[in-house]
């Protein structure tokens, strides 16, 4: 992976927010991404993210689901071991709809859990470089990627402009590496030491 | 916000088109205790005719104690996104006493033996050597009787002066220029909180008194909660059309795209939630196959075949594949579209519920009566409900949730 430079801007409130993602895009800027503390929605449309693709996946993994419990069954329960059932048919469809549902729904969840990890890039072990503490408290932080040829202090200014209360700039790791935050450098911890 | 448009006042076409509705209905009814009758039977007594104007006494009248319940669980959920449309609620539980006053009335015809929906009613039921002597029934009628008449008025009473009073102290509320304690909201938590309690055992035994009692000899613990959940999917669904009208013919602008998706939400839900309850009780009585439980469904199997697989697809299959996406949760035209098609298939479901344990084998399908009827009650309902509607202002004033709801968004 690689290091880049970012310049980020802290936003308190949504109605700041949406607006300064409407003007920061429409200068060109590249945002990286926008973090928050809670799901804020329409946020991805503001951004021009394409849609989720994770349903489809878990239609996907449903069907899959489906296919097993009907196969497994219906194998089970005609070919490898017919078993009499109070005089029901061997092949009792009735009977099997829950486990049918149990395992559309099981896989489908469990799926979905596992590719939204995947697209996060979340698992144990795994480390990414925090942009700014306060994006699982209160402040919604908007992380514009650098290039160049960008004036950083220029930006930062923009952002001001545009509503944002703490803009800076930071030389972060992008992707993914393995550490763990007890040992590992803390970035929210060197930076805020508030004078007694 | 265009405040001049919060005072409805009832379009002269839609009191025009619930008068037409009545009419045709008071019409087909006529014509249907005049024509109801099967030769040979002397036992028939026009049992088709007050079968179906039972379903459409009670289907109505449960979609309204529903809506009661619904607004009791915003209440007592504290829930916010739905205060926007409290009036709406509201003006749908206003056709309670309407259905319970042709429920009363059933009952009482049915003790004077007008009409033999109810089995248990018949003369020497329980007397031993009576040519109507049954002996199942005998060895329960201490439930029925006069133990039944009691809780049918203890629903009655008790269901009337929640809904009432909720009404009553959110119209209140309204009138003070500013409710610094959200007194009247508190009355109403509580209020709801008991209602709930009310509501959790009522709508289970009203549904074995009032339909399950239909089929005496026939007994099912689920079948309160599968009633229940056809009630609560037909208030969702009449609450959500008549917002979108509302919003059609210029009115309620205030509600936001996020409160009908949260709407198409529950129509969503609750057509699970019924699917659920119906299978359920299928699946254990085809299951476990004991006479005195499957003849409930062999009835339905033998002579509604047609009408029980419309209902289970029409009220399971085709709101699952409609309503799933986002889009059309959020698409008026398609939850107008999609809450009509399954408002007539709950209807049906109680038409399910009705007529195999009174017109049995003598049924000959879904025919003019069944819709003539529906429309009778229909328009009487349009009529309640926008009455109502038209007496007080379409948002609420004093409500600690106002400005929440207005900015729901999801």
């Amino acid at each position: 992976m690689a290091k880049k430079k970012f310049v980020i801007g802290c936003f308190d409130n949504e109605d700041v927010l949406f607006p300064a993602v409407k003007k920061v895009r429409t200068a060109g800027y590249k945002i990286q991404d926008v973090y928050t503390p809670f799901p804020v929605h329409g946020l991805d449309h503001a951004l021009g993210m394409r849609e989720t693709s994770l349903h489809t996946a878990g239609f996907i993994y449903g069907v899959t689901g489906l296919t097993t419990a009907i196969s497994c069954i219906s194998w089970i329960f005609t070919k490898d071991w017919p078993l009499n059932i109070g005089g029901k048919p061997h092949f009792a469809l009735p009977a099997w709809i829950p486990i049918m549902f149990e395992l559309t729904v099981l896989f489908a969840a469990v799926g979905m859990v596992l590719t939204f990890c995947y697209l996060c890039q979340l698992a144990p072990g795994v480390k990414k470089h925090h942009f700014h503490a306060r994006a699982t408290d209160d402040t919604f932080v908007m992380v514009i990627e650098c290039t160049d040829k960008t004036n950083t202090d220029d930006l930062q200014a923009f952002l001001s402009n545009a509503g944002a209360l703490e803009t800076n700039l930071q030389i972060a790791e992008e992707g993914w590496w393995f550490g763990r935050y007890d040992q590992d450098e803390m970035p929210f911890e060197s930076t805020q030491i508030v004078a007694a | 916000m265009n405040t001049e448009k919060l005072n409805f006042t009832v379009p002269s076409k839609a009191r025009m088109f619930s008068f037409v509705l009545m009419a045709v209905g008071l019409l087909s009814i006529i014509l249907m205790f005049l024509t109801d009758h099967v030769e040979g039977d002397e036992n028939y007594h026009h049992t088709r005719a007050w079968s179906n104007v039972f379903a459409g006494s009670f289907f109505f009248m449960a979609l309204s104690l529903a809506a009661a319940f619904f607004l009791g669980l915003q209440y007592a959920a504290e829930a916010g996104w739905s205060t926007t449309i409290k009036r709406v609620i509201e003006a749908v539980t206003m056709y309670l006493p309407w259905g319970l006053s042709f429920m009363m009335l059933l009952f009482i015809l049915g003790q004077f033996h007008v009409h033999h929906i109810y089995h248990w009613m018949a003369d020497g039921i329980a007397t031993s050597g009576h040519e109507n002597y049954d002996e199942a029934i005998a060895n329960k009628i201490g439930y029925f009787g006069t133990f039944w008449w009691v809780r049918t008025i203890l629903y009655m009473f008790g269901w009337l002066w929640f809904t009432l009073k909720l009404r009553k102290n959110s119209l209140e509320a309204d009138k003070l220029d500013i409710d610094i304690n959200n007194s009247f909201h508190w009355k109403n938590i509580k209020l709801s909180a008991w209602f709930m309690v009310l509501f959790a055992v009522t709508s289970s035994t009203a549904s074995w008194d009032w339909l399950m009692s239909i089929d005496t000899h026939w007994f099912s613990t689920l079948y309160g909660w599968y009633v229940f959940s056809g009630m609560w999917i037909s208030a969702i669904i009449a609450i959500t059309i008549l917002v979108v009208w509302l919003k059609k013919v210029g009115y309620m602008e205030f509600v936001s795209e996020s409160t009908m998706h949260d709407m198409g939400k529950w129509m969503f839900a609750i057509s699970f939630l019924w699917t659920y309850l119906y299978f359920s009780q299928f699946m254990l009585i085809w299951y476990a196959d004991i006479p005195e439980e499957v003849t409930y469904f062999q009835t339905r199997w033998e002579s509604y075949k047609a009408l029980m697989w419309t209902v289970l697809f029409v009220n399971f299959a085709f709101p699952m594949v409609m309503l799933m996406s986002r889009d059309t949760k959020r698409n008026f035209f398609f939850l107008m579209f999609v809450g009509t098609i399954i408002f007539i298939g709950h209807y049906l479901d109680v038409i399910m519920m009705v007529m195999p344990g009174t017109v049995g084998h003598y049924w000959t399908g879904l025919s003019w009566m069944e819709f003539g009827n529906f429309f009778f009650f229909l328009g009487l309902f349009i009529y309640v409900v926008l009455n109502a509607l038209a007496k007080a202002p379409l948002l609420v004033k004093n409500h600690p949730f106002l400005q929440e709801s207005l900015h729901h968004s999801t």
